[in-house]
């Protein structure tokens, strides 16, 4: 980093990468399609702009506005994948692959299983969610754990306008289903101060470890790996060394780097904002466990949304998810 | 009156009648195989229906392509899918056009355009227009149809499908095949207005009910939805009036189907009576017919030994086609 750019404020978002990311790759494959609410120019190119200028760019037949009908939407990607495109299906809303899911579980994720081989879905559903806006019990959930437990689909949620892009084109370009999804409350933070080039991947199954350390292994993904870089950075200050791991990928996820990163600090938190119950923490922390028995110097420490529908009142949403507080007091406590 | 290019004539007929003899033997050996025990299936006999999917496998190339359900086989066959393995994947065998891992819900034969084969009630629609979509992006005149029962054109998929359909101008054929029963309940009981091609109407795309036992109405009607869609001017939806002879899947009791409304429709069983005008028009002679019906037992024999005869997939077989790439053991 030079001199200038350290005094300089970053201003690339995730929102302005994942753009960049869907521009550079309807321009350099043809066979790449997209639809989905309000995606064209002529609807404003979407609630967030993510599509802005890409219907007029690159044609209203590529770039596909739909009705309001989910199951229409993902059965037009499966479809046109079938035939060779590779589409990015636009579910606007994580909640709303809800009314989506037999395309979504029972075709997308299975037909190169059932059909043998002979079919293959490399579709990409792009969605987003999050807690921070009031939004209530409908329109932020994460549910990945879900789409995790479905064996024919890949999970990716970044955390950094990098990984963001880097991820995006690597699942537009991957031969199976991925849903990716997008963190709305931080869509919009500067993070970098360049958008990535557009040779730029990230492979599909790889974390990324954001920072190194000795004392603590801290696992998670999405907005909640921004809290996680916080809640290290105070860790730090305290004289805990914590080790920070941006899955970037749930499924498959990357267990050699987390398996080696809680060998080496035998202590390991993991935080998401989806409940925490039967999450994916859940999961990481049985392999651990598994693999790990007698080498750790604590039990696994998971945190996550509490049981209950994502509340409206702004106490009640700040008291729902872990944030970067709650997350340093765990650390403090595992390597007390 | 039709217009000409719509009358099927009488090289059209007589592959019709072919594909349904065709159809028709294969179910009465599924049956039959089943009752012996030689392969253990979840079975849902289509014998009835054979008119509908003949004429749709007359008319379409082997590039259109088409996604159905789980009543389904005739559909596949009338498009061409091969016996052999057919019969090895319904056996489970690793010959099987899925290997084994689909089954009877889930045949897939992609040479023949056939793409998808669904257990969940509407779910072909959908995807039949991804097809579509494919094949404007591809400026090919190719059509995809999908197939459905009347009791699927009361589920959502299908009604979301219709509209994108037909807001997106997409060559997709919904081809609704009314055999008057969803599973166990009667069409009437369940269908509000009675009609399902009048719905097309509320999607702006043309709705014909017509005859599915009579090839002649049915090729009329279906080539006429085809030529629109090659023409880049739109999906139909067609619903074919037929009859299922028997239970929802193989084995059920069947006693919710009125025994004298399953009597009358056994009695005007559309392939002998097919097979009878064709002869009676000296389209075909009775020993052309019985010579063909003949070879097609004998292909039907020779698929079954060939599927009974193949290897079972190994457990290994579990970790290959859930990703391109093998996943870990």
């Amino acid at each position: 980093m030079s001199a200038a750019q350290k005094v300089a404020k970053p201003t690339v978002t995730i929102l302005a990468a994942i753009s960049k990311a869907y521009r550079d790759a309807l321009a350099e494959d043809s066979k790449v399609i997209t639809l989905g609410e309000d995606i064209g120019d002529a609807e404003g190119g979407g609630i967030v702009k993510i599509t802005k200028g890409l219907s007029a760019s690159f044609g209203e037949e590529r770039v596909r506005s739909t009705p309001i009908a989910e199951q229409a939407i993902m059965g037009a990607a499966i479809g046109a994948s079938l035939a060779g495109y590779k589409p990015i299906a636009e579910i606007m809303l994580m909640n709303f692959t809800t009314v989506a899911m037999d395309m979504i579980v029972n075709h997308a994720a299975k037909l190169r299983f059932m059909s043998g081989g002979q079919t293959s879905v490399p579709i990409v559903i792009r969605t987003m969610t999050g807690l921070g806006f009031g939004s209530g019990g409908q329109h932020c959930d994460y549910l990945e754990a879900w789409f995790a437990h479905t064996a024919g689909i890949k999970v990716c949620a970044p955390s950094t306008p990098e990984d963001a892009y880097g991820l995006l084109r690597a699942a537009i370009e991957d031969p199976d289903p991925v849903i990716f999804i997008e963190n709305l409350p931080t869509y919009f933070t500067p993070m970098s101060f360049e958008l990535p080039d557009n040779s730029h991947r990230v492979p599909l199954g790889k974390a990324a470890v954001q920072r190194e350390g000795s004392d603590v292994t801290l696992v998670s993904y999405a907005r909640m790996a921004v809290e996680a870089r916080m809640a290290a950075a105070k860790a730090a200050e305290q004289g805990i060394s914590v080790e920070v791991i941006d899955l970037r990928t749930i499924a498959p996820w990357d267990r050699e780097t987390v398996l080696a990163s809680a060998q080496k600090t035998g202590r390991v938190l993991i935080a998401h904002e989806a409940v925490k119950q039967h999450g994916v923490g859940a999961e990481i922390a049985a392999v651990i466990n598994e693999e790990l028995f007698g080498q750790l110097k604590k039990p696994v420490k998971r945190l996550g949304g509490a049981f209950c529908a994502v509340p409206y009142s702004k106490p009640l949403e700040s008291a729902f998810a872990p944030d970067a507080a709650s997350i340093l007091a765990a650390i403090v406590q595992l390597a007390s | 009156m039709a217009d000409k290019q719509f009358v099927a004539d009488s090289p059209a007929l007589l592959d019709i009648y072919k594909r349904a003899a065709l159809l028709k033997a294969n179910d009465e050996r599924a049956r039959k195989v089943i009752l012996s025990g030689q392969v253990a299936m979840a079975y849902y006999s289509y014998r009835g229906q054979e008119i509908i999917p003949s004429v749709m496998g007359n008319v379409l190339r082997d590039d259109d392509t088409i996604c159905t359900i789980y009543r389904g086989i005739h559909d596949m066959l009338g498009k061409g899918f091969p016996l052999k393995e057919l019969w090895a994947e319904l056996a489970g065998r690793s010959t099987g056009s899925c290997k084994g891992k689909g089954g009877p819900m889930h045949l897939t034969y992609p040479p023949k355009g056939i793409m998808v084969t669904t257990g969940i009630v509407g779910s072909s629609a959908p995807i039949a227009n991804g097809l579509a979509w494919a094949a404007q992006l591809d400026k090919s005149d190719r059509v995809s149809v999908c197939t459905f029962g009347d009791g699927a054109s009361n589920i959502g998929a299908v009604h979301e499908a219709m509209n994108l359909a037909s807001v997106w101008k997409l060559p997709t054929i919904f081809v609704c095949q009314n055999n008057l029963f969803a599973e166990h309940t009667k069409f009437e009981k369940m269908t509000g207005g009675q009609n399902i091609a009048n719905r097309a109407d509320g999607y702006g795309m043309p709705g014909v009910r017509v005859d599915g036992n009579d090839p002649e109405a049915m090729y009329s009607a279906f080539a006429e939805a085809v030529a629109r869609a090659r023409a880049g001017e739109g999906p139909t939806l067609l619903e074919c009036m037929t009859f299922r002879f028997f239970g929802h899947n193989f084995g059920d009791d069947d006693s919710y189907i009125p025994p004298e409304q399953k009597a009358a429709a056994m009695e005007a069983d559309p392939v002998p009576r097919f097979r009878a005008r064709l002869i009676a028009d000296r389209i075909a002679s009775e020993d052309e017919l019985a010579a063909f019906e003949s070879d097609v037992e004998g292909q039907i024999s020779e698929a079954l030994e060939f599927a009974l005869s193949s290897p079972w997939p190994t457990a290994d077989e579990l970790r290959f086609d859930v990703f391109e790439k093998e996943i870990a053991a």
